[in-house]
């Protein structure tokens, strides 16, 4: 228990990795119920975190249910380590688990992310937390949670094909770029969370635990190591994982996710990984891009 | 040449320095004590209260100095608080037949057994700027004082239900769900729905019951009763076998009689809409009421008219503030990813209708 108004500073006011024991077990449960029925979605009682709703209070609170003080955990935003809520969501767990932080996606026992999947491939003994603000992948064809959850268990997806269907008419192609449905096992339809579609196929026969938390709505979902989780698509139209069609320019990786990064008033950009320990990784092993500094100055 | 963004923890606690500053205000000002928002801003207090479901003045008043006046900012760190709380035990109900009322009025009855009360209200006074108040240290002459009126104050919906005319709501010992410990299931009981009504957002659920006075939804409500004061807070000690009172809270508790032609299922009588609320909370109080009663239309057997407060859905997901304004607010967090995802989808189709275009010519 802790003193009125001590907040978070009072750090040791506060259970190991912040939630009780109690709140810890009940998210647990619900985490073994998600593994066991890959892509369902979970409800469980999400509790109200010292930070705000879309700021990755899922996420959160399933990295508090799993971390053990052994954990090295890394978090990242945009797939950078150094975005300003993965900065605060890492600093919070130091303090109120101590665990160790880490920035090498290969190091990390544990790590939260926001809309990427490192590029760095996990292995098995990971586990990896996404943070998600809607789980429901049907939601913007049905707002309705009564409807949606009646549309799941009939396994009745028909709108969602009509929905890409009409993309495909109308643009020639699937025109939806991130949070892009994957079926799960060929049963559930899930939302990979805002992931670029670059991502997408990293989500299935990944030897890593993949955990989705949504705070707000109130869900978990999981995909267990070396799930098939098949991103939607048609015959003669198959999915396709799209990046800028550029090399990293402090890099020069050619197969990485890029940023754009406007660098003048005149049209100036340029790219470079979203993986900021990836980036770093490559640089320090030699690899140069379009725009690296010369070497020796 | 592109610099990597880094620094984004100096960067945060530079923030939180500035923030702190700005706080304070200008120092040559005296700083506000927690005591004073608590004695002089309570209606303040009392939102924060209910909508931060944690009965505490203090820390509502520290709150909303923390918050820098922001209510919603306020209504977040109680939630944040609360959340760590253990829970010790579970209180009987409050006997609300018992208040001691500051103040009791009903809209139906021009007397009626413990008499019409005003109490400290606006609703009389004109909205006239007092300069008077710009002045510091005026003092304020005494109100008058009368004792209270000996004898019980009963509910006025009491009185109707005895004739039958109104629709009987008998008693129920079952444990109400705890909507900060399961998951929102739907469809919701009614004590789970007023249970989320009375923490939402004062300012949502006074425009659903709004849009039910004005015709979606229509509820024709009369305000039976309006009560606000005092009641005691019993808890039954297992070792002692009797309940012991723990405390005392301050509540708003209104009862709506609401006109009712009857259904196939219900004959015509009046029906209820209720509204309990932490402090002197009577605009809440009173939407309250009139939102329960607009979201009963399955139970009476009335049309659904499709009206938002009739959706139990549409309300209950987008009544909490602290949802809401977290949810609305991230989008000014980093999404680069994704926005990087859609220019490069948008430059493709433009490019492809181009090339259609080029191919027509």
């Amino acid at each position: 228990m802790s003193e009125p108004g001590s907040g978070v500073s009072g750090a040791d006011a506060y259970n190991f990795a912040y939630l009780d024991e109690q709140t810890k077990r009940m998210i647990r449960r619900a985490l073994l119920k998600a593994l066991a029925v890959p892509g369902y979605q979970v409800p469980f009682a999400s509790r109200e975190m010292p930070m705000p709703y879309g700021w990755g209070t899922g996420g959160v609170q399933v990295t508090a249910a799993c971390l053990v003080p052994e954990d090295r955990l890394k978090v990242i935003d945009q797939g950078a380590d150094d975005t300003t809520n993965a900065v605060s969501i890492r600093k919070f767990f130091s303090r109120t688990a101590g665990v160790e932080t880490t920035e090498h996606t290969a190091e990390a026992t544990l790590i939260q992310t926001r809309h990427r999947i490192p590029e760095t491939p996990l292995r098995k003994g990971q586990i990896l937390v996404y943070q998600v603000p809607i789980p429901e992948p049907l939601r913007f064809l049905e707002p309705r949670e009564t409807e949606t959850r009646k549309m799941h268990e009939l396994e009745e997806y028909g709108l969602m094909h009509v929905k890409l269907y009409e993309d495909i008419a109308r643009h020639g192609q699937i025109a939806t770029s991130y949070a892009y449905p994957v079926k799960v096992e060929g049963r559930y339809v899930m939302d990979p969370s805002p992931i670029p579609k670059f991502d997408n196929p990293k989500l299935g026969d990944n030897p890593a635990i993949q955990l989705f938390g949504a705070g707000r709505e109130q869900r978990i979902y999981a995909l267990p190591p070396w799930t098939k989780a098949v991103s939607l698509d048609f015959d003669d139209h198959p999915f396709q994982a799209s990046k800028a069609p550029h090399d990293c320019d402090l890099c020069g990786a050619a197969h990485s996710y890029l940023d754009e990064v406007i660098t003048d008033d005149r049209g100036g950009r340029m790219f470079v990984c979203s993986d900021t320990d990836f980036c770093t990784g490559r640089q320090a092993a030699g690899h140069r891009g379009r725009l690296s500094p010369q070497e020796g100055l | 040449m592109y610099v990597a963004v880094k620094g984004g923890e100096r960067a945060i606690d530079n923030a939180h320095a500035w923030l702190a500053e700005e706080r304070r205000g200008d120092p040559a000002v005296p700083e506000l004590s927690v005591a004073q928002i608590r004695q002089q801003l309570r209606l303040a207090v009392n939102r924060v209260m209910a909508e931060g479901s944690l009965y505490d003045p203090d820390l509502a008043a520290l709150a909303i100095k923390q918050a820098r006046g922001d209510l919603i900012e306020a209504v977040f760190l109680i939630r944040a608080y609360r959340t760590t709380l253990p829970r010790l035990a579970a209180a009987n109900p409050v006997d609300t037949a018992a208040m001691a009322v500051d103040r009791r009025i009903s809209a139906t009855f021009k007397d009626l057994p413990g008499g019409q009360v005003l109490g400290p209200t606006f609703d009389y006074t004109h909205r006239l700027l007092d300069f008077a108040l710009a002045a510091e240290g005026a003092e304020v002459p005494p109100a008058a004082i009368a004792p209270a009126a000996p004898g019980p104050v009963p509910h006025v919906t009491g009185f109707l239900n005895r004739d039958g005319l109104i629709e009987d709501a008998p008693p129920s010992d079952a444990t109400p769900p705890d909507m900060t410990r399961d998951p929102l299931e739907l469809p919701a009981s009614r004590a789970l729905r007023l249970q989320a009504i009375t923490r939402g957002d004062e300012g949502f659920v006074l425009s659903m019951a709004y849009s039910t006075q004005r015709g979606y939804g229509r509820t024709h409500a009369f305000v039976g009763e309006l009560r606000i004061g005092r009641v005691g807070v019993e808890v039954e000690i297992p070792e002692l076998g009797f309940a012991v009172e723990i405390a005392e809270v301050e509540l708003t508790e209104c009862e709506t009689v609401n006109q009712f032609k009857g259904s196939k299922t219900e004959p015509p009588q009046f029906t209820r809409g209720y509204g309990l609320v932490f402090g002197q909370s009577e605009r809440k109080a009173i939407s309250m009421s009139l939102v329960d009663r607009a979201l009963r239309w399955r139970e009476l057997g009335e049309d659904d008219s499709g009206a938002p407060a009739q959706d139990e859905e549409f309300v209950l997901y987008h009544c909490d503030n602290i949802q809401a304004t977290g949810f609305l607010e991230h989008i000014k967090l980093p999404h680069y990813v994704d926005f990087q995802s859609e220019l490069e989808l948008v430059r493709r189709l433009r490019t492809e209708a181009a090339t259609l275009q080029e191919a027509a010519e």
